[in-house]
């Protein structure tokens, strides 16, 4: 079995280290003999999808936000929705989270129409809001079908103007347990839709949480094989680097 | 020691060699940063086509000054350069300024010195201001008008140029108690400050006796920092404003190419040449430092961002194949305080890639508050990490006794695990660093 990594516009998208979750997708597979593969979809690109694909849709600045607008708003936008409704696995951070919703609405004003898989939109920050800069500790909602599972958490650093609305359909990720999370006012942080995620945190996101990696992997390899297992990996080192970022948040020094 | 050497030959020759600099000499003193901005007015220089001999060595002692001008010249004894520059350890001012024709004489900040070599700030002030008789006719003083103290040598100095930052983002509105001048230098009255920036620099006024921080010729506005990375500013100075950049971190490193800027437009180099010098400081990686320690030597290379990281990967650690070349002992530190960058994202930037696959038994240490993301990186990287110590002494130490004699222990830390690991080398005895320029 294959597992694809897509990463869509790799080139413009790639701030803030976002190229660590593809690292950590990639290694985890390898050391677990899952065969992987890493495709860029850039723009102008159509989507390939393998039937067991991991997209990733990093953040990038608003002039490159802006170029993506158009090329998402045809057929390929359509087909990223599709796939998430599917149950499709696709995680976007920062601003490829701010483009899976409604819309993002940019400093001048002009609303850029997203891929609306999650039903929120993203405003930018008014002159008197600071950016929202810092580490973050967030406490997963389980999904329905996740009840009686123990709640995990993340951890990861957040930079950004804009401020994230959900809507009465979107399930947001987390709760923030520290930091400023969707829009820093109402406690959220991130969206969730089946199996699609959305978060502000970077930092990398994957390497310091990587039963969330796992899962991604998992639910990209379920879709065909659906008694699919992972063999546990020592992951005494990421455990030490979540716990380090961990404890200095919830000791007050983020 | 060609310096001594050279003066007991002939106590007059400083005074001799720097007469026949046709521009004259700059000197830079200060507490903190004399080795920064003295390179920073000698990248601009060069920049602009002057050749300026300096004490590049660290050497900053009046035998510094004689062995730079002495190994300048030619046999006859006339220099090569235009003109010297200089960094001077502050109790050396009177001495330097007595004996090398001094255009000008710039004044950084004067913070208390942790072995407080010199008694009370108070009294270096005093010393530094003796030699503002000696400077040449139409020679100048350049002093930072945010730093009490310093400002407050303009009431000796004839027509002072004064720099300073104005940013009220980076007002951080505590004085820290660790704050060297609190009180007004004429009169002893606490200051009230407008801003603080860091320490006891700021915008200030004495409320008793009127002393108050002098408008700067010179300033820094509009400062943005991008994390390790750099930093952006906008010059402006009585010759026209311009946007710079340096690939330096920390307003520590804005308060010395604004001075740096000071003493180079003072030297009439326009502001388009003084920023070009600026942006090209330091290159990709800056300052190396070499450490003996006992038997063994530390490398200290400074890390900045990814694309310096990698260069420095590249140059010392990896053979003509990309790999490593042969057995290492590397000890990276990482940090995220705020002249690090908080974010350590980047970190995933960084192609350690480049340095996988590879026997060649290198030992990874790291240390820093971030020390298990570094471990977390290079494990994804396939490379062993030895061990993850957060306590930036501790691993030295242990790194340190790790290598074996003879050989030579790489230290790549961010900005301030850099200041810190340097403090920890100077307390263990490990002190007379050697600098390079790459
Ligand atoms: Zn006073």
């Amino acid at each position: 079995m294959k597992l694809t990594i897509q990463h869509l516009y790799a080139d413009m998208m790639n701030l803030y280290g976002d190229r660590g979750n593809v690292i950590s997708i990639k290694k985890r597979c390898e050391w677990r003999g899952i065969e992987v593969e890493v495709v860029d979809v850039g723009l102008g690109e159509a989507i390939r999808p393998t039937g067991c694909d991991v997209f990733l849709f990093g953040g990038g600045q608003d002039r490159e936000q802006t170029l993506l607008v158009e090329d998402l708003s045809g057929s390929k936008g359509r087909e990223l929705k599709a796939i998430a409704e599917d149950g499709g696995v696709i995680l976007g951070v920062c601003g490829g989270y701010q483009l899976m919703g409604h819309y993002y609405e940019t400093p001048e004003g002009e609303k850029l129409p997203g891929v609306g898989i999650f039903d929120m939109h993203t405003r930018p920050r008014r002159p008197d809001e600071p950016r929202l800069i810092g580490n973050v500790l967030a406490r997963v909602r389980p999904l329905e079908s996740e009840t009686g599972t123990t709640p995990r958490e993340i951890v990861g650093f957040e930079n950004h103007g804009g401020r994230t609305e959900l809507g009465g359909g979107a399930e947001p990720l987390a709760d923030v347990i520290s930091g400023h999370g969707n829009n820093g006012r109402d406690g959220t942080e991130g969206a969730r839709r089946l199996n699609s995620y959305g978060t502000y945190l970077h930092g990398s996101l994957l390497p310091k949480n990587p039963w969330l990696t796992d899962q991604l992997v998992l639910n990209a390899l379920r879709r065909v094989d659906d008694s699919f297992e992972l063999e546990p990996l020592d992951d005494a080192a990421e455990g030490a680097a979540f716990a380090s970022v961990a404890g200095r948040v919830r000791a007050g020094r983020g | 020691m060609p310096g001594v050497v050279a003066r007991r030959v002939d106590p007059k020759v400083l005074s001799r060699l720097s007469g026949k600099l046709p521009r004259g000499s700059a000197a830079v003193t200060g507490t903190n940063g004399k080795t920064t901005t003295t390179r920073m007015v000698a990248k601009i220089l060069q920049v602009a086509g002057v050749r300026a001999v300096n004490n590049s060595t660290g050497a900053n002692l009046v035998t510094g000054v004689t062995a730079a001008l002495v190994a300048d010249s030619s046999l006859f004894g006339k220099p090569r350069s235009e003109m010297g520059l200089f960094e001077v350890d502050e109790a050396n001012v009177p001495k330097v300024a007595a004996e090398a024709e001094l255009s000008l004489l710039a004044v950084l900040n004067l913070f208390r010195d942790q072995l407080d070599r010199y008694g009370e700030l108070a009294y270096t002030a005093k010393v530094i201001a003796s030699s503002f008789p000696d400077l040449p006719e139409g020679g100048s003083v350049v002093l930072n008008a945010d730093d009490p103290l310093v400002a407050s040598l303009g009431r000796s100095a004839e027509k002072p140029i004064f720099f300073g930052v104005d940013e009220p983002s980076l007002d951080t509105g505590t004085l820290q108690h660790i704050a060297d001048s609190k009180d007004c230098p004429v009169c002893g009255t606490a200051l009230s400050y407008e801003a603080v920036y860091f320490g006891h620099m700021g915008v200030y006024g004495c409320g008793n006796c009127g002393f108050e921080r002098p408008d700067p010729a010179y300033r820094a506005t509009r400062i943005r920092m991008d994390g390790p990375r750099g930093t952006d500013f906008l010059l402006t100075t009585p010759h026209g404003g311009i946007g710079v950049r340096i690939a330096l971190p920390g307003l520590y490193n804005v308060y010395n190419a604004l001075a740096a800027a000071t003493v180079a437009g003072e030297m009439g180099v326009r502001p388009t040449e003084i920023a070009r010098g600026l942006r090209e400081f330091g290159g990709a990686f800056g300052r190396v430092e070499r450490v003996r320690a006992g038997e063994k030597e530390v490398f200290l290379l400074l890390i900045k961002n990814p694309v310096g990281f990698n260069e420095i990967l590249r140059t010392f650690l990896s053979g003509p194949d990309g790999r490593l070349s042969k057995p290492r002992n590397v000890l990276i530190a990482i940090n995220d305080n705020d002249a690090d960058g908080r974010d350590v994202s980047w970190l995933w930037d960084v192609d350690f890639e480049m340095l996988a696959g590879s026997d060649a038994g290198t030992n990874f240490f790291v240390t820093g508050i971030r020390a298990e993301d570094m471990a977390v990186r290079l494990k994804y990287a396939e490379l062993p990490v030895r061990w993850a110590v957060p306590n930036r002494k501790e691993a030295l130490r242990r790194a340190l006794e790790a290598t074996p004699p003879g050989e030579t222990l790489y230290v790549l830390p961010t900005y301030t695990a850099m200041l810190e690991l340097r403090r920890t080398l100077s307390d263990l005895g490990h002190t007379h660093p050697f600098w390079e320029d790459k």
